[in-house]
């Protein structure tokens, strides 16, 4: 995959909000997704947002700006969020930046603790 | 650097113009290349991670009106050491130091985590970074293919 490639799919239902990520998030991606999750939240006004990062092939640290973003939106909005299912390669970035202080990282993928 | 001593086997030379769209041909074209190595799936990863921060941060940073070209080279060594030098002839940065600090940003208002720096070093085994106000900046790169499982 020479381009960055990107998307997403959506479940919403009582109050709870998945967006599952696929591709690539670096800062070309990052621009977009921003625009949409905010649009998606703000639609949706989730009690807690699912972002599930089972399908990120490559994340660098646009990624990590734009969960922090998100979980900074979603605590103005009252609400809560989650990452789950980040691979490993995904994961060592989510922990070389101490995301876990922020929210839960649920269902890691290919973790060898 | 026993740089002379390793024995260069093989080079690539990129350039290319600072639009975010070129993140992902950079990284993807130094991978191709790094895999003559033969590293594993976390060391590619690292080393495209790497390569995606330096090249983000001439992007956003070296050439914030978009204008300019991004100059990349790839060298392979004998000992399997892979070295990514990646120049820009942007703005350069005026305290080198404070900027490779983790979560130093420039940007207020925006969503950028600071963190660029930290996972080029973090993820590479040697980072150098040489800068210029108004001449550019260098970011030098060194990983060491199968030394990653030995140290985990």
């Amino acid at each position: 995959m020479i381009h960055t490639d990107y998307g997403y799919e959506i479940r919403a239902r009582d109050r709870l909000l998945c967006v599952y990520l696929y591709g690539e998030i670096d800062h070309h991606s990052a621009v977009g997704l921003r625009e949409d999750l905010d649009a998606l939240i703000l639609r949706e006004r989730p009690k807690r947002l699912v972002l599930d990062l089972s399908r990120i092939e490559f994340m660098d640290s646009a990624g990590l700006g734009l969960l922090m973003g998100r979980y900074r939106l979603m605590c103005d909005l009252g609400g809560e969020m989650a990452v789950e299912k980040p691979n490993e390669r995904v994961m060592k970035i989510l922990r070389l930046a101490g995301m876990e202080r922020f929210f839960e990282i649920g269902g890691r993928r290919g973790e060898r603790e | 650097m026993k740089r002379k001593q390793r024995g260069e086997i093989n080079r690539l030379n990129l350039c290319l113009p600072a639009k975010s769209v070129n993140e992902g041909v950079a990284r993807a074209a130094v991978a191709i290349f790094c895999a003559q190595h033969d590293p594993s799936a976390t060391e590619l990863a690292d080393i495209k991670c790497a390569v995606s921060e330096a090249v983000t941060n001439c992007i956003v940073h070296a050439y914030p009106h978009g204008e300019g070209e991004i100059y990349i080279t790839v060298v392979l060594y004998a000992d399997k050491t892979v070295r990514v030098v990646i120049k820009d002839h942007g703005c350069g940065i005026s305290d080198v130091a404070r900027a490779r600090e983790p979560l130093y940003t420039t940007d207020a208002v925006g969503e950028r985590s600071g963190m660029g720096f930290t996972v080029m070093e973090n993820f590479m085994d040697r980072l150098v970074v040489r800068s210029r106000v108004g001449k550019g900046t260098v970011v030098a790169m060194t990983k060491r293919i199968g030394a990653c499982a030995a140290k985990e």
